[in-house]
């Protein structure tokens, strides 16, 4: 392992990409296969299922420190990641001969074994391999049990080393590469092997590979959010809005429009007669949807489906999603999270929870990539395919509804319909779009020549909803934002507050630590929120809270309430678990509003008008915004 | 707690028998003074003292004109009755403990300190921190955490070192950035000049000259305004404070790799948060086992613990049988990393 502690201590000291591909690919050239299939699995993120549980690895790692617990973490709280606490309060070790045993020795010989063994035993055979390695070298150890190496070398970064090693264009690569680190599947010297193989001469490159393999997912650019593309206001002005995207997409029937779909993005693969489902995070997640097995066990092999993971209502059948034939409408996406927290799907799960398909591409058919088919081919040879196998009794190909409208102004009509649909927004698809890898895009804008083929999916979400809340509680984050604090909750007033002076005065009696008087003004907390600020204003909001501090609970801190911020969220429902009685969906901090006084702040009405605009949609997001 | 020496005013640490404060971050009649570092040494007080050799930093730093008699290492001398001395803290040039001795009692507040461990060649720019015997000692908790234990100085100057020779060899500049008083002048005298040129910002250098004047040798140094020879820049070692980092000045140098020389770069969030290239562990303060061996060594059955992670380091030597709590003050050392490379602190907006 001393190569890839090498390696990792040359990565973790640049901040140049150029430095560590070059370092990358050094690392490869210099080891075995065995051993550069791991690191490759572990530097894209790659995780084994858990080999030792974390809380009895911080049990023993506090037993090895000679710390009391509450010191251990206190210093966990400061460092903000397990493995360098751990690496950083162990004494100091008897020897480094840990070091000489190889990466893929390690794992194979020493960590994967440990999977079923008892906890003595894992006990001890941590505390003996403690003893062996230093500081470094138990850093990796835990993190090489638990992944998450977090040394500012992404997934990307090490396709392009392996391309400029193996000579190889880094598309490839990133193709090859899907579901390499996938946690069900232990990366080999094989598999590492075939990522390095020469390019095939004539395009075959699908038919070697794997039955399983999927293809690097295309992926839509957010409309309206990226900061210069002129599109940021038409979040809020609707007046304007047909002619701004007239200006900006061209006509509005170059476009295929759809429903954006709050579900997990998935691709079903159907080759060799088995199927295999792929989440856009390259999860493979066959086993947990039966119901998606049984679908494609109806397809023609060498058929590759792109759609979003849904939980479906099919009893509200009164209701069909506008141009769509299918009754019913999707479910909140926490159905969905709860349904794939469920380790046993028996009877009762699958009945209140059964898991559909909304597929929208088509990108193998008869075992031939059709990626570089334009959009509407794919569609029409899509809707081909749901005739043939949606024949006779057994589950249906639902394909996902095209919206229909002639214009932008109609458009931005349906799409405002989004919320009460349950849906997240539009997607569009210009109609001569390949399917690229990624978020790419190619696209000159309306007029332009399409001949080089157009890349262009666009999401074109509804505004989130907004409330301003005071922030109340602080605690530092993790990795490093570690010791910087980040995670922040906030609170609405009760009621609007008559004046700023009546607001000052909670504010003066909550600095004097007096508890709130009962139906008296007050603030009371609704969310956490802990995303959204650059790091720039996260260390300036950071002085302030040092500044401000009233008390300090462990790693909490209060803060006097002098800040507002604008909270952007995806949907809010009722909640008896929490004591505003609401609860949101995806939270983030959207800016901060050093212009709005206090009292001005949000209040619990504000929020219970909210909830009576949305429909129920609680949950974490899953995958990144799915589309 | 009516005979205590020393107590917490809002002015900062008081000696009521002497009636003089020791560090005060508020203007009053008499300041002891433990080291030069500016949360330490305000301006404003009608009387100081400090060490002698500590005088010429103070007076570049808070005027020519102020009050100040300075103190020999162990000299003594009497104040309203109460015995005063300085004791070496190794900190910086100058930095001191301060021992109080009334009725029988004796109290040391320490300010700031850095102890060698056993068996390290200790710092040549600053007097080592000696240990002193007292019944009550006042201590700084700046890395109060046991994830903080540094590392032998000859194993941290072999990582600059090694670090300037790569950028010289690859013809770029090595711009490391640390505090101007103390730790620059440590590193001065930890490298090996001979790897190429030392350049210093207009920060550094004149603490450069306050240290040589004393007596301390330091290799050459070169203001960037010096060099004739430009190619020479590409091999340089540059020291200066992280405030330099965003101006025009840091130009000069063309490409360049830049550090941070700071303890709080043990921790990898925090050094990959500041977007240096490279951090080194290097600090001018007690790291966890050098505080407890202060402790320890003061003989002191009660401990009080300042700046730095004082409810850590109270409970943590309450359940080692001792007596000890906290005291709130206003130096600053907790966010070192920040203390010169932060712009200034956002205002809450007005109510």
């Amino acid at each position: 392992m001393k190569r890839f502690a090498d390696l990792f201590a040359e990565l973790d000291a640049t901040t140049s990409t150029s430095a560590k591909v070059t370092a990358l690919q050094r690392y490869l050239g210099a080891v075995d296969d065995a051993d550069a299939a791991w690191a490759v699995y572990f530097l894209s993120g790659g995780k084994p299922r858990q080999l030792i549980k974390t809380a009895q690895l911080r049990a023993l790692a506090e037993e090895a420190s000679g710390l009391p617990a509450w010191l251990f973490d206190a210093s966990y709280q400061a460092v903000g990641d397990l493995a360098e606490t751990i690496a950083l309060v162990l004494p100091a070790p008897e020897s480094a001969d840990g070091l000489e045993a190889s990466l893929c020795d390690w794992m194979e010989q020493r960590l994967l074994p440990l999977r079923g063994q008892g906890e003595d035993a894992v006990a001890v055979a941590l505390r003996a391999w403690w003893r062996e390695l230093d500081a470094t070298g138990r850093f990796l150890l835990v993190k090489l049990v638990g992944g998450g190496f977090r040394v500012g070398v992404s997934k990307l970064l090490v396709q392009r080393a392996i391309a400029q090693h193996a000579g190889l264009d880094a598309k490839q690569v990133a193709a090859r590469m899907m579901g390499f680190t996938d946690g069900k599947r232990l990366p080999t010297a094989a598999q590492y092997r075939s990522l390095l193989a020469p390019a095939e001469a004539s395009g075959g490159e699908h038919t070697a590979r794997e039955p399983s393999q999927p293809y690097p997912f295309f992926l839509a650019s957010p409309l309206g959010f990226e900061p210069g593309d002129g599109l940021l206001d038409l979040e809020v002005a609707s007046t304007d809005t047909a002619q701004a995207m007239q200006a900006r997409l061209g006509p509005a029937s170059d476009w295929l429009a759809e429903w954006k779909f709050d579900g997990i993005r998935g691709q079903i693969v159907k080759r060799a007669g088995q199927v295999w489902v792929w989440s856009r995070g390259e999860e493979l997640m066959s086993d947990r949807f039966p119901e998606l097995q049984a679908l494609a066990q109806r397809w023609p092999d060498g058929t590759v489906v792109d759609g979003e993971i849904l939980v479906w209502h099919d009893e509200d059948s009164a209701s069909a999603l506008p141009g769509s034939d299918r009754p019913g409408r999707p479910a909140p996406f926490a159905l969905l999270q709860q349904r794939i927290g469920r380790k046993t799907l028996n009877a009762k799960v699958l009945a209140d929870a059964p898991v559909s398909f909304m597929a929208f591409d088509l990108l193998e058919a008869d075992a031939q990539d059709l990626r570089a088919w334009p959009q509407t081919g794919r569609r029409d040879r899509l809707e081909a395919l749901a005739a043939d196998v949606n024949v006779g009794i057994g589950p249906r190909l639902w394909l996902s509804p095209c919206v229909v409208g002639n214009d932008w102004a109609a458009l931005a009509e349906q799409r405002l319909k989004a919320r009460e649909l349950g849906v997240e927004g539009l997607m569009l698809k210009h109609r001569r779009s390949t399917y690229g890898t990624g978020r790419q895009k190619r696209w000159a804008g309306p007029g332009s020549s399409t001949e080089d083929g157009v890349l262009a999916w666009w999401k074109w979400k509804i505004d989130p909803l907004a409330i301003d809340g005071v922030l109340i509680y602080a605690q530092a984050g993790h990795g490093r934002r570690a010791s910087v604090y980040t995670d922040y909750t906030f609170a609405v007033w009760n009621r609007a507050p008559a004046s700023a002076q009546e607001a000052q005065a909670v504010v003066d009696a909550i600095a004097r630590r007096e508890p709130a008087v009962p139906g008296a003004l007050q603030l009371v907390a609704f969310t956490k929120a802990y995303s959204g600020l650059t790091d720039a204003e996260f260390k300036a909001v950071d002085a302030v809270i040092r500044q401000h501090t009233l008390e300090k609970f462990g790693p909490v801190r209060s803060v006097r309430p002098t800040m507002v911020f604008e909270l952007a969220f995806e949907g809010i429902a009722r909640s008896t678990r929490h004591k505003s009685g609401v609860a949101l969906r995806f939270p983030r901090m959207q800016r901060i509003r050093h212009d709005k006084p206090l009292h001005e702040a949000s209040t619990l009405q504000d929020l219970e008008q909210l909830l009576v605009k949305t429909p129920a949609k609680i949950g974490q997001d899953h995958g990144d915004g799915s589309a | 707690m009516n005979d205590d020496l020393i107590v917490q005013r809002p002015q900062g640490l008081y000696c009521p028998p002497g009636d003089f404060y020791i560090d005060p971050w508020r203007k009053v009649e008499r300041a002891v003074i433990t080291h030069a570092h500016a949360d330490h040494a305000r301006p404003g007080h009608a009387h100081y003292l400090a060490t002698a050799v500590s005088e010429g930093l103070l007076r570049s730093r808070l005027g020519q004109g102020i009050t100040l008699q300075g103190l020999a290492y162990g000299e003594a001398v009497e104040h309203n009755g109460v015995r005063i001395s300085l004791h070496p803290a190794g900190h910086v040039l100058g930095s001191a403990q301060v021992r109080v001795e009334h009725g029988g009692r004796v109290w040391v507040a320490s300010g700031d300190y850095r102890t060698t461990p056993g068996g390290a060649t200790p710092d040549r720019t600053c007097t080592p921190f000696e240990s002193v015997r007292c019944d009550v000692f006042i201590t700084e908790s700046t890395f109060g955490l046991p994830v903080y234990r540094w590392r032998p100085d000859a194993e941290l100057f072999g990582q600059i070192n090694q670090w300037w020779a790569d950028n010289a060899a690859a013809g770029r500049a090595s711009v490391l950035v640390c505090y101007s008083l103390g730790k620059a002048q440590r590193i001065l005298g930890g490298v090996d000049a001979s790897i190429g040129p030392i350049v210093c910002h207009g920060a550094v250098e004149p603490l450069n000259r306050a240290y040589r004047a004393v007596g301390v040798a330091l290799p050459d140094t070169l203001m960037v305004s010096d060099v004739t020879d430009k190619a020479s820049l590409q091999r340089a070692l540059v020291l200066c404070p992280g405030s330099a980092l965003g101006t025009p000045w840091i130009k000069r140098f063309g490409d360049f790799s830049d550090a941070f020389a700071s303890g709080w770069m043990q921790v990898r969030g925090q050094r990959r948060r500041g977007g240096h290239d490279r951090g080194f562990v290097l600090s001018d303060h007690a790291d966890w086992p050098g505080l407890l061996g202060a402790i320890g060594a003061s003989g002191a059955e009660r401990v009080i613990v300042t700046h730095g992670s004082i409810p850590v380091l109270v409970r943590y030597l309450q359940e080692q049988g001792l007596q000890a709590e906290g005291f709130d003050t206003e130096y600053g050392d907790e966010h070192e990393t920040r203390a010169e490379t932060a712009p200034a602190p956002m205002d809450p907006p007005a109510p």
